[in-house]
């Protein structure tokens, strides 16, 4: 199914000009994005850039378990800071390499979100969230606690920088091409997921679980993916966190961080990508740009979401706004289709 | 001679709330069966125990003599069981084609899923020309009828339909339910429907089962169970 899509698509794109002018903004984009160290050299608005960048990856991970899979999570911040503690630790104590100690740590979340996954299936909606906000705080207790292994409240410190190739990742320019690899892939990963029959099969339990039994869809396999998924993508990014901050504790990982994840997806729009990446963008520079009033920041973000939910609750660019522009390509396929099959 | 559907002795209930009592019926291959009752009979709670959204406390559903009562509801539909569910379940957010194309999620031959599709579009000739409307936008009579054909795209042999006249305009049930019987004549398809609207259900089936709070109090052929006195008297207000 997702084989033949990716086909039309293709075919689709030969024969219409906004994919034109999409071919031709692309290249644009990623240059702009290539050549961006080159033109700011304040290190400082690099480090901005990094964190927006990372931001977005972590909110579209969240998106995936919102926005896709329909569990209202508040406890991202686990998968995020187990990706972050699991590739530190084994990078310290079996001294392997931060690549494949990251790709290690995202297959004992992935196994580890499916089995806190287990107990939520059964829930809904505001009991998810509960539930979810408990494995978080379960979590930082534990880091907290467990000085034997992570030191506690000390955190880690002098991680050191990850190499790849002999080449050694230090330096702001560096992790700003890193993390932009990171929000790349993610990006393309998250519309193929989307545009798949696995991302429609997804989408289908959320709207309405009842319907997509009907269908002989499994919901409880695609809830269970949805949050593997987002868990193994929050991982990723955690790992990515530990080696460009240098150093991990406790207080990177507490409940401010789920808050702030999911205040990114829910201003931005749930199942939007751009949206993820927009609203991870608006939430982690504003607090910069406002450093004055740090002090109100979380007055800033319960504020904006209250705004948001009065008078915009499918977000900036949410489902919304995305159906309507997604569906149109989409329809449009759906036409091509129909014509194959009349001739 | 073997039915298609038995339901034996069926004891359903939610929690300690006893819903389906003792309840047996049976559904013949090529008929179109009609569960009638008020409000809180049970029907829709026996339709999803056939279903598999919910388990029996008691007795056995044998689909071609197989007890099918353990069976997961995602897994029935490989077994050409469809459901239409309650509230026209489509996906208001997917467009017409897209609900359709869903309807085949399990089938792999795509020859035979063209085919269908053009033969779904020929029922609901409506269908066709809002193709690439999103879902949520349809009236209630194209919604119901969009369920109808997404579940006609699984191919089953047992159709299972509840409550298809719900919160539509009379006309629109009238049409609803000639498209069902086409589908039952032109397919073969059997069909089990779920219904409140008795006038409408016993024109259209062939059998019907009288449900009240949980028990079946009636049964019989749909044009003799139309001129019963008491069945006039409660459902069809003559």
């Amino acid at each position: 199914m997702g084989k033949e899509k990716a086909v039309k698509q293709k075919k689709f794109s030969l024969n219409s000009l906004p994919a034109y002018s999409k071919m031709v903004l692309m290249p644009v984009l990623v240059l702009a994005l290539i050549a961006a160290p080159a033109v700011i050299t304040n290190k400082y608005m690099l480090h901005i850039i990094i964190l927006c960048s990372m931001y977005s990856c972590l909110a579209l991970s969240l998106n995936m378990v919102i926005g896709w899979s329909g569990q209202f999570s508040l406890g991202h911040v686990t998968f995020y800071g187990m990706g972050a503690y699991l590739s530190t630790l084994l990078v310290r104590s079996l001294g392997i390499n931060f690549f494949l100690a990251t790709l290690t740590a995202m297959v004992i979340v992935g196994i580890f979100s499916a089995l806190l996954c287990m107990p939520t299936l059964k829930l809904r909606g505001d009991y998810i969230a509960l539930v979810t906000l408990g494995f978080g705080e379960v979590f930082r207790l534990f880091i907290s606690n467990a000085v034997a292994i992570t030191r506690g409240p000390m955190g880690i410190p002098n991680i050191p920088p990850p190499s790849i190739f002999g080449f050694e990742i230090s330096g702001k320019t560096a992790y700003y091409y890193f993390v932009l690899i990171l929000l790349i892939c993610f990006t393309i990963f998250m519309v193929r997921f989307d545009n798949s029959g696995f991302g429609m099969s997804m989408m289908a339990v959320n709207e309405d679980d009842i319907a997509a039994t009907s269908l002989g869809i499994n919901p409880v396999k695609f809830k269970l993916w949805g949050f593997v998924m987002g868990g193994v993508m929050a991982a990723l990014m955690g790992s990515f966190y530990s080696v460009y901050m240098g150093m991990i504790g406790p207080s990177s990982f507490d409940y401010g961080e789920s808050i702030k994840m999911v205040s990114m997806v829910v201003l931005g729009g749930q199942g939007s990508i751009a949206g993820s990446i927009l609203g991870a963008f608006l939430l982690a520079a504003l607090p910069e740009a406002l450093r004055a009033f740090s002090d109100y920041r979380m007055v800033i973000y319960g504020a904006a979401m209250v705004i948001m939910m009065i008078f915009r609750p499918e977000g900036i660019y949410g489902r919304n706004k995305r159906t309507r522009n997604l569906y149109k390509i989409k329809a449009m396929r759906g036409e091509k289709h129909g014509e194959g099959t009349a001739g | 001679m073997e039915h298609i559907l038995n339901v034996k002795n069926l004891h359903v209930s939610y929690g300690v709330v006893p819903a389906l009592r003792n309840i047996s019926f049976h559904v013949d291959e090529g008929e179109i069966v009609a569960l009638i009752g008020p409000n809180g009979a049970g029907k829709t709670t026996a339709l999803h125990t056939i279903s598999g959204l919910l388990k029996p406390k008691e007795g056995f559903i044998l689909y071609e003599g197989r007890d099918i009562s353990g069976i997961e509801a995602h897994k029935l539909v490989k077994e050409s069981i469809s459901q239409v569910p309650e509230g026209r379940g489509i996906f208001p957010i997917l467009t017409v084609a897209e609900n359709i194309n869903l309807g085949a999620y399990l089938r792999k031959d795509k020859d035979g899923i063209r085919r269908d599709k053009e033969w779904v579009y020929n029922i609901f000739p409506r269908l066709k020309e809002r193709m690439n409307q999103v879902g949520g936008t349809l009236s209630g009579g194209e919604q119901q009828m969009l369920a109808i054909a997404r579940a006609l795209m699984a191919r089953p042999r047992l159709l299972l339909l509840d409550e298809p006249s719900m919160g539509l305009a009379p006309v629109i049930v009238e049409d609803i339910f000639k498209i069902i019987k086409k589908i039952n004549k032109e397919n073969g398809t059997t069909i089990l429907l779920v219904e409140q609207n008795a006038q409408m259900a016993l024109t259209a089936s062939h059998r019907a089962y009288v449900i009240e709070v949980g028990e079946i109090v009636n049964e019989g052929c749909s044009k003799e169970l139309k001129k019963d006195d008491r069945i006039q008297k409660a459902y069809l207000g003559i």
